[in-house]
C-alpha cells in the first residue's frame, strides 16, 4: 500500500488531474467550448473571449478574497457588499470633493482604503470575538449595506470624476464586430497581477503557509507556533482590501454607478472558488484552480445567453454548479478513504 | 547511565484548580537518553505534569530546571526552545498538508523565516526522516497516512525542532502489535543519540519492556518512582490503584449443553474477509485478535450490519438473520460497542442519561410515542450502579467522564437493550487500569448471566482474562483458533507475529 500510493501519483494521468482538479475544469472548459461552439460557431471568435475576460476580471479578484478566507477554514458573503461600498462611495465622495479627481489611481487607493476598513470589521468580530464566519458576514453583509443605501447614496450614478472616466474607456484589446464592438478594459492587466500576488503568498510565504494550517487544523496552528490571532486579522483586512479593489474595477467597467449591484452575486463567486478545488472544510485550495473556475462560470452564462436559454436559468444553473463542486469533493474525500483491500495487500 | 546529570527536572510542582490539588509537590526527573515511563490512572495527574513542564499551564510553585537552567514557569514557545516536545494523542498535524510541510514547517515558523521554498522544506524533512531510519512519503498528504505514520510524522517535527526530550501521550494506543515495534526501533535510535523519551500509557506490559525507569502517580502525587528492574506487573498496579488486582481466568459459563446462539457460516466481504465461520454458545466469550487491517473490525462490523457481508449466513438462536443494516442487527439482539469511542460510540456533549438511553428509545415510550421519563430514570439510575458509572449527576455531559467511565456509558447503552450477542471493539483502550478489571469484570458477569460476548482486542493480557476461545484473524481469513492449554500470552504472541 505505502508503496502504491507514490507510484500511482507519479502516473501521467494522476499529475494532469492536479492536486485541485484543474484539468478536470480545463477539460471541462475544452469541452464546454467544443459543444457550444458546434451548435453556434460564432462562438469561436475573438469577442467570446474577450466577453468572458470583461465578465472574469472582476470577480477574479474577488474570488482571490473568497479564496484565502476559504482556505483558512471560513466562509464570507460580505465581500461584494465591501466592492459595491468602496466602488460607489468613491464615485460619490470624489464627485462630491473633487478630491483626486483626474487620478483614477486615487479612486482605486481610496476603494482600497474603504475596504481595508471594513475588513477590519470583520477581522475584529471573528478574530477577536470568535465568532462564526458566515454569521459575521451575513451580519456585516447587512449592516454595510444598509449604511450604504441609507448615508452615502441610493441613485444611479452616470457621470465620474475624470480619472475613472478616462480609465474605463482605456482598453488592451478592441474587436470589430457586426454587432458592434467587443472590448477588454486594461484592468485585467492588475486582476493578472493581483493573481500571480496571491498565488506567491499562499505558495511561499510563512504566512501563506499558515492559512493553509489554520484552515487544516487551528489547535494544532497554534501549538505549532503559527500566529493564529494575527493570520486570521489579516485574512479578513486583505480579503476587505482585496474586495475594494474589485468593487471599484467593477464600478469602473460599467461607467454608471449603481449602488444596488454585486450583492447578491456572491454565489457565482463562492461557487467559482469551489468548483476550482477549495475545500469549504478549509485547508485546501489553489489559485489556478480558482481561476479556472471563475472562467468556466463565465463561459457557462456567456454559452446559456448564446444558445437562448433565458437568464433566469442562469442562477440555477450556478447552483447546480455549486452542488456538483462539492459533491464531487466530498466523492474524493470519500474515495481515498476507501477500504485497504485486505486480502491482497494485508502484510505478510 | 544510572548516576548521569539529569535532563530535565520537574522540582516539587503543585498545582491546583478551584482548590483542588491536580499536582502536589511532584518531582521528575529526566535522564538524558532514556525512556521514562510516566503512570497513573486517569486523574492522576500525568495530564497536569505534562501541560505544566510543556509551558501550557503555569506551577503555583516549584521548578522546571533544564540543563541545569532553573524556570520558574514556562511558555509554550520557550519549552519548544528548551527543546521540550509533546506528542499529544491526536499528534497536532496538518491532515491537508505534506508529510514534509508537517515535518519542517514549525521551524520556520519557530525562525521567524517569512518566506518558504518547497525545496528546502523538503530537504530537511527528509533530512529528520533518514536520520532515524524510517521510510515516510514525504509528498503524501498525511490525512492519506496510517495512524501509525502519522506518528512517526509528529517524531520526524519533534526531531526537526531539536528535541531532546520528547513526552508522547498513548503513544501504542491506535498501533498495531507490529507497528508498536517498529516504535520500539525509533524509540531505541532516539535513546542513542541522546534524545529522552517520557511515555505516558496504560498498557503496562510494553511500559515493562521498553522503559528504563518509571515514575508513578497517584492523586497528584508521585507514590514511587525507580529503575524499571525493581517493579513487576503488580508492584505498578499496586502503586498505581493503592489495590492489588489480579487478572483473574474467565468464569466457568459456557453452556457446552445449549445449542450456539451465535452460529457464522462462511461469511465474507468482497476484497476484506472471506470463509469466517465460528460459534458462540451462550455463557461463552469469544475473542478475536489479529493486526490492524487484518480484518478483524471488518468482521465485527458486518455482524453489525454497518458494512454487511456479501456471502455466508449468520444465525441467531438457530434462526436465520439478514444482517443488511444495524437496525436489522439490533433486532436480531446483536449490540456492538464501537472501537473509536469517541466518534461512533457516544454523544460526547450530550447528558450521560441522553447516552445511556439512546439506543433503547423504542423501549421507553408509551402511547403517542411520548418519552415515558419515569422508566428511563430507573433505566439510567440501574445502569449507573450495576455499571458503578462515577459521576457527578447523569445530566452531566458525558465529555467530563474519564475515558474508562465514558466506556462503562457506551456499555450501558447497549445493555440496556439486553442484547442476546455484545460485540466489543476494544472495549478497553485509553481506560485505567481500575476501570479496565471492572469492565472485564462485567463482561464475565454477562457471560454467566448466558449472554454469547464477542471481543475483539489486540491487548493480549485481556484476551487471556476474559475468553473461553481465541480466533486469530489473518489477511481477512481465520487462521487459527486457541483454547485450552494453548490460550495464553506467548502463543497469542506469536500467532500475531507469524
Amino acid at each position: 500500500m505505502s508503496a502504491l500510493v507514490p507510484a500511482l501519483r507519479r502516473l501521467p494521468v494522476h499529475r494532469l488531474r492536479g492536486s485541485n482538479n484543474e484539468g478536470v475544469l480545463v477539460l471541462c472548459i475544452i469541452v464546454l467550448s467544443l459543444v457550444v461552439g458546434f451548435s453556434d460557431s460564432s462562438f469561436w471568435s475573438l469577442p467570446t473571449l474577450l466577453n468572458i475576460g470583461s465578465a472574469s476580471l472582476e470577480n477574479v479578484v474577488f474570488a482571490m478574497a473568497v479564496l484565502i478566507i476559504i482556505v483558512s477554514g471560513g466562509i464570507d458573503v460580505s465581500f461584494m457588499a465591501i466592492g459595491i461600498f468602496a466602488g460607489y462611495g468613491v464615485i460619490v465622495m470624489t464627485n462630491h470633493t473633487g478630491f483626486g479627481a483626474s487620478s483614477a489611481w486615487v479612486g482605486f487607493l481610496l476603494a482600497a482604503g474603504i475596504g481595508i476598513l471594513l475588513g477590519t470589521l470583520n477581522a475584529a468580530a471573528i478574530a477577536a470575538l470568535r465568532l462564526p464566519t458566515l454569521i459575521v458576514t451575513l451580519g456585516t453583509q447587512s449592516i454595510i449595506r444598509g449604511v450604504l443605501l441609507a448615508y452615502v447614496g441610493a441613485k444611479v450614478i452616470p457621470n465620474y470624476p475624470h480619472g475613472l472616466d478616462k480609465l474605463s474607456t482605456n482598453y488592451l484589446v478592441t474587436a470589430h464586430g457586426s454587432g458592434g464592438d467587443t472590448r477588454l478594459n486594461i484592468l485585467i492587466l492588475p486582476a493578472v497581477l493581483i493573481c500571480v500576488a496571491v498565488s506567491l503568498l499562499l505558495r511561499y510565504t510563512t504566512l501563506g503557509r499558515g492559512i493553509y494550517a489554520i484552515g487544516g487544523d487551528p489547535e494544532s496552528a497554534r501549538r505549532a507556533g503559527f500566529p493564529v490571532f494575527g493570520t486570521q486579522v489579516f485574512i479578513y483586512v486583505f480579503a476587505g482590501l482585496l474586495a475594494g479593489i474589485a468593487g471599484m474595477m467593477h464600478v469602473t467597467q460599467v461607467q454608471l454607478a449603481n449602488p444596488y449591484e454585486l450583492v447578491g452575486g456572491e454565489l457565482d463567486v463562492i461557487a467559482a472558488v469551489v468548483i476550482g478545488g477549495a475545500s469549504i472544510f478549509g485547508g485546501r485550495g489553489s489559485v489556478s484552480g480558482t481561476v479556472l473556475g471563475v472562467v468556466l462560470i463565465a463561459l457557462i452564462k456567456n454559452s446559456l445567453i448564446l444558445l437562448g436559454v433565458p437568464g433566469t436559468w442562469q442562477r440555477a444553473t450556478v447552483g447546480l454548479l455549486l452542488l456538483v463542486g462539492v459533491s464531487a469533493q466530498a466523492l474524493s474525500v470519500r474515495s481515498r478513504r476507501q477500504h485497504v483491500d485486505v486480502l491482497a495487500e494485508a502484510p505478510a | 547511565m544510572t548516576e548521569e546529570q539529569p535532563l530535565l527536572v520537574a522540582g516539587s510542582l503543585s498545582k491546583s484548580f478551584g482548590g483542588v490539588a491536580a499536582l502536589d509537590n511532584v518531582t521528575l526527573e529526566v535522564r538524558p537518553g532514556e525512556v521514562h515511563c510516566l503512570v497513573g490512572e486517569n486523574g492522576s495527574g500525568k495530564s497536569t505534569l505534562i501541560k505544566v513542564i510543556s509551558g501550557v499551564e503555569t506551577p503555583d510553585s516549584g521548578t522546571i530546571t533544564m540543563d541545569g537552567q532553573a524556570f520558574a514557569r514556562l511558555t509554550p514557545r520557550q519549552a519548544i526552545s528548551l527543546g521540550i516536545e509533546v506528542i499529544y494523542q491526536d499528534f497536532s498535524l496538518f491532515p491537508n498538508l505534506s508529510v514534509a510541510e508537517n515535518i519542517a514547517v514549525a521551524t520556520y515558523v519557530a525562525g521567524g523565516q517569512r518566506t518558504v521554498r518547497p525545496r528546502d522544506l523538503r530537504r530537511s524533512a527528509a533530512e529528520v526522516v533518514a536520520r532515524i531510519g524510517v521510510h515516510l512519503d514525504l509528498d503524501a498528504r498525511v490525512e492519506e497516512l496510517t495512524v501509525a505514520d502519522r506518528q512517526l510524522t509528529a517524531i520526524c517535527r519533534a526531531l526537526a525542532r531539536d528535541a531532546r526530550v520528547i513526552f508522547m501521550d498513548e503513544p501504542t494506543t491506535a498501533l498495531t502489535w507490529r507497528e508498536v515495534q517498529a516504535l520500539f526501533r525509533v524509540v531505541q535510535s532516539l535513546k542513542e543519540s541522546g534524545v529522552a523519551l517520557v511515555f505516558v500509557s496504560h498498557k503496562l506490559d510494553e511500559v515493562l519492556r521498553v522503559s528504563d525507569r518509571i515514575t508513578v502517580l497517584r492523586n497528584g502525587a508521585v507514590t514511587v518512582t525507580g529503575d524499571v528492574s525493581q517493579f513487576d506487573r503488580p508492584a505498578i498496579v499496586k502503586a498505581m490503584t493503592g489495590m492489588v488486582l489480579t487478572d483473574t481466568s474467565p468464569a466457568d459459563s459456557v453452556r457446552s449443553d445449549h445449542a450456539p446462539l451465535l452460529e457464522v457460516e462462511h461469511l465474507g466481504l468482497r476484497g476484506l474477509f472471506e470463509d469466517v465461520s465460528f460459534a458462540v454458545r451462550p455463557g461463552e466469550v469469544l475473542g478475536v485478535t489479529g493486526l490492524l487491517g487484518s480484518g478483524r473490525t471488518e468482521i465485527a462490523e458486518a455482524l453489525f450490519g454497518v458494512a454487511p457481508a456479501d456471502h455466508g449466513s449468520v444465525r441467531v438462536d438457530g434462526k436465520q438473520v439478514r444482517l443488511h443494516s444495524v437496525r436489522d442487527a439490533i433486532a436480531a439482539g446483536i449490540g456492538y460497542v464501537p472501537g473509536d469511542r469517541l466518534t461512533q460510540g457516544v454523544f460526547l456533549d450530550q447528558a450521560i442519561s441522553v447516552n445511556v438511553i439512546a439506543g433503547s428509545l423504542d423501549r421507553l415510550v408509551g402511547r403517542l410515542n411520548l418519552l415515558r421519563r419515569g422508566k428511563a430514570q430507573r433505566m439510567v439510575d440501574d445502569a449507573a450502579s450495576e455499571l458503578r458509572i462515577r459521576m457527578s449527576s447523569a445530566s452531566a455531559p458525558v465529555r467530563s467522564l474519564s475515558g474508562g467511565n465514558q466506556q462503562r456509558v457506551v456499555l450501558a447503552k447497549w445493555l440496556a437493550r439486553d442484547p442476546r450477542v455484545l460485540i466489543l471493539n476494544s472495549p478497553t483502550v485509553g481506560v485505567d487500569v481500575g476501570s479496565k478489571s471492572e469492565i472485564l469484570d462485567m463482561l464475565r458477569a454477562k457471560g454467566r448471566e448466558g449472554m454469547a460476548i464477542v471481543v475483539i482486542s489486540d491487548d493480549v493480557p485481556e484476551l487471556v482474562a476474559v475468553c473461553h476461545r481465541v480466533l486469530v484473524v489473518r489477511r481477512g481469513r481465520i487462521s487459527d483458533e486457541l483454547a485450552g492449554e494453548r490460550l495464553n500470552e506467548q502463543a497469542i504472541l506469536k500467532e500475531l507475529a507469524a
